[in-house]
């Protein structure tokens, strides 16, 4: 897997597909997509990263402390922006009850909160995907100890 | 009952995923399996897009091959061969 002309190439790929992966994540409001798929796109950009680089550079790159940071920010990160309504006196999760100024449709800031909400799933799903496929690459010799 | 273009196609296509379906369960080299299993999901991508629901379709995709790898992952883990 160490070959050259595949690490160039994915040297060109990558970025673009991760930007693609937060377009994805950013537009899920107001076209095709959504947080989930775009959260897979930017986890599966970090796995191939990984496979055509090598498992340590991989982990070089995402640290076990970031992905265990990310992924419990994304969760926390949905809790906070659906706290917004209960601290206005609406339900929770509530979006034009709460105030939140939605802006003109069709415009990438039209959805109030849900672009929010939107950005913690994403971080949240990328992390998740790139910690099971680490832990399923793990060396068992290195643990064995 | 009128049958129209959309209809054939999704009549083939569907065909497709059952021949696909039957196949992942009768292969036992299981990396051949894997890859049966993307065609699958490919597949599918396209009925989605062919019922007007391309939300699903980036979806699958993206999910498909997610699963495609993990699974090439758990495969290099364990046995490639089906006993």
């Amino acid at each position: 897997m160490r070959d050259f002309i595949l690490k160039r190439v994915a040297a060109v790929i990558l970025p673009f597909v991760c930007v693609y992966g937060f377009y994805v994540i950013f537009h899920g409001h107001i076209s095709a997509g959504g947080s989930f798929a775009g959260g897979i796109i930017v986890g599966l950009s970090y796995i191939a990263f990984s496979t055509i680089y090598g498992i340590k550079k991989g982990r070089a790159k995402m640290p076990d402390k970031v992905l265990t940071w990310a992924e419990s920010f994304g969760t926390l990160w949905y809790g906070i922006m659906g706290m917004v309504g209960i601290s206005r006196g609406v339900p929770f999760l509530a979006n034009k009850l709460a105030g939140v100024d939605l802006g003109v449709p069709g415009a990438l800031f039209s959805g109030g909160l849900i672009f929010y909400i939107g950005l913690g799933v994403g971080i949240r799903v990328a992390s998740t995907m790139i910690t099971i496929f680490f832990t399923l690459m793990e060396d068992d010799r290195e643990n064995a100890a | 009952m009128v049958f129209t273009a959309e209809d054939y196609w999704l009549i083939a296509l569907m065909s497709i995923l059952v021949i696909a379906s039957l196949a992942m369960y009768f292969i036992k080299d299981l990396v051949h399996a894997v890859i049966v299993f993307g065609a699958y999901s490919l597949i599918m991508v396209v009925i989605w897009l062919l019922l007007n629901t391309p939300d699903l379709a980036i979806t699958e995709a993206a999910a498909g091959i997610c699963t495609t790898v993990m699974m090439m992952v758990v495969i290099y883990r364990t046995n490639r061969r089906e006993e």
